[in-house]
């Protein structure tokens, strides 16, 4: 996701906030499917060909407290790279883009109507639709857990 | 009514990688290495504000232990704690300087009592708002003034060029600047920041109304304290000397009643409060009266016509102005931000476009203030905004969209 922000974020507190929630996230992506990320920090999980989207600890801090989500309609078709919905804060909007290419089949309403649940569990309860991989090959394309990390440490 | 924008305008668009991304305390990159830090930028960081540079100074945008809108929240119950010491204080002196600051500004300062406040504008020769300001007449040889930080280059050029050619006219007038290595400047805002600070100073703060100021001993420092401020909240502004500002701003957080807010806060306080933001809402380019802050230009000076600007600007108080800012509401849906477009809910004509919006935390959807064509002003006009291609319903609507609490006579 880009965000469109009033302010450069984050210092050192928020910084080692993240690193202990990584630590304690990555737990989780043992008893599911791993998570592949993009450069804009979206995520993807996928399962019998459907992928589960959502946006990275990283990237909910950035944004801070999530009230506002808008989701792709369910049937729509969508590119790798696409823009297809977006989430705003009290002090920043951020556009969220599909990671991977396929049809939207579903969307998590939960959070529509409790946008915070983004912030709260970005992994879990916090994720924003599911796609029908149409090119399950462009996953190559995105980084696994430990290549996002280091991607997070060295930018 | 009242109150002063006081940040700069820094609604950028930027794609956020996480090499923008910095911790405060280890490093900075070219852009940023500029940047000043305020006399309480060590309790910022004791306290866990997420530090940014803002307009050229290191600020907090919010404290680890409240999220953005929890600390608007707590802010309209209860008080908050802003550093605002990035603002340009401004310390004039002289026989004259009544007269020179009323060649720059509509103000009345000859009306006015020693001990008051005013919001006012310095104003161009084409009745532009080069900034807006809060000035205090301490007596008929003493201002003090507070602008803005994203307009301090600005200010200082303004003031110090105009004052040096009312002196070679033999006028009496000083102007002193102080940079945040000499004085500190916080902001107490919320319903109880008086009750807190009354434990903490010798001035008896029921006396000190809305828009006035004293000098006094808070927490032992001899500061001065105007009861004003940029939430819509009951409140005041501390200036302190900069070596003494941890200690009281230390001495009023000792009162639970009472948590530091950081920028993120301040901006959605000040929109529900209907209060411009220098850069956003109002620049050079419109007039008070555009800017819908006619109320500015003092009766004694409409008379005088002899303000910058002021024959445009008289002219367009008596024939009208062409577009005007208002208060635009979205009670569901995507909060507008600068630069969305307003259209004509029926003929998707465009009539103009929004300058601030954010969602607001003590209403729930969105509040934000905009331009739009004169005949579309009145509130209660429906109107289209567009959000990331889609027109989204909204309308014109008072200011305030929360009510003042204002410390006023009744």
């Amino acid at each position: 996701m880009v965000v469109c922000s009033v302010f450069r974020v984050t210092s050192r507190l928020a910084r080692s906030q993240l690193s202990a929630q990584c630590c304690s996230r990555a737990l989780y992506s043992t008893e599911h499917k791993p998570r592949f990320y993009t450069k804009k920090h979206e995520w993807v999980s996928v399962n019998d060909n459907i992928g589960t989207v959502g946006i990275s600890t990283y990237a909910q801090e950035a944004l801070g407290e999530v009230v506002f989500v808008q989701l792709p309609e369910v049937g729509k078709e969508v590119a790798a790279g696409d823009e297809c919905g977006a989430l705003e804060s009290v002090k920043a909007a951020g556009e969220v883009y599909s990671p991977v290419s396929g049809t939207i089949t579903d969307k998590n309403s939960e959070v529509e109507s409790k946008p915070a649940l983004i912030n709260k569990s970005c992994y879990e309860e916090g994720w924003l639709f599911r796609v029908k991989l149409s090119s399950p090959e462009e996953l190559k394309q995105l980084m696994d857990q430990a290549t996002y990390d280091k991607y997070l440490e060295e930018h | 009514m009242c109150s002063i924008s006081r940040t700069k305008a820094l609604i950028v668009p930027r794609f956020l990688t996480p090499k923008q991304i910095v911790p405060a305390t280890l490093r900075w990159y070219s852009d940023e290495s500029k940047a000043t830090k305020t006399p309480l930028y060590n309790l910022h960081n004791k306290y866990g504000g997420k530090v940014v540079d803002f307009a050229g100074f290191l600020l907090p945008v919010q404290y680890s232990d409240l999220s953005l809108s929890e600390s608007h929240l707590f802010t309209r119950k209860s008080a908050s704690i802003f550093d605002v010491s990035h603002m340009l204080q401004t310390n004039v002196r002289g026989k004259d300087c009544l007269s020179w600051f009323e060649t720059l500004c509509p103000v009345d300062l000859k009306g006015m009592k020693n001990g008051s406040s005013s919001l006012t504008v310095f104003l161009n020769e084409k009745g532009g708002i080069i900034d807006d300001l809060i000035v205090t007449k301490v007596n008929d040889e003493n201002l003090y003034v507070v602008s803005n930080a994203g307009r301090l280059a600005v200010d200082k050029q303004h003031m110090k060029e105009t004052s040096e050619l009312f002196r070679k006219k033999g006028k009496d007038v000083h102007v002193q600047f102080f940079n945040t290595s000499e004085r500190a400047l916080i902001a107490l805002q919320g319903p109880k920041a008086a009750s807190v600070l009354q434990n903490v100073t010798d001035i008896p703060i029921n006396d000190l109304m809305f828009m006035t100021s004293t000098l006094g001993k808070v927490a032992g420092v001899v500061c001065r304290v105007t009861r004003c401020g940029y939430t819509g909240e009951d409140g005041v502004e501390i200036s302190i000397p900069a070596e003494r500002a941890e200690e009281v701003t230390e001495a009023l957080l000792q009162f639970d009643d009472v948590k530091l807010a950081g920028l993120g806060a301040r901006d959605s306080l000040r929109l529900e409060a209907g209060l411009c933001l220098y850069g956003n809402d109002i620049d050079e380019s419109v007039s008070p009266v555009e800017a819908n802050l006619t109320w500015l230009i003092a009766k004694r000076r409409r008379a005088e016509d002899n303000f910058p600007g002021s024959s445009i600007i008289l002219r367009q108080i008596k024939e009208g102005v062409t577009k005007r800012r208002v208060g635009i509401r979205m009670e569901t849906g995507p909060p507008a931000r600068k630069g969305a477009v307003l259209k004509d809910s029926k003929t998707s004509e465009t009539v103009g476009a929004i300058t601030s919006g954010c969602p607001a935390p003590s209403l729930g959807g969105n509040v934000a203030m905009g331009y739009v064509s004169e005949t579309l002003k009145k509130s209660g006009t429906e109107l289209l905004v567009n959000i990331r291609g889609k027109d989204v319903p909204c309308v014109v609507a008072k200011m305030p969209f929360v009510p003042a609490k204002y410390y006023v006579k009744k």
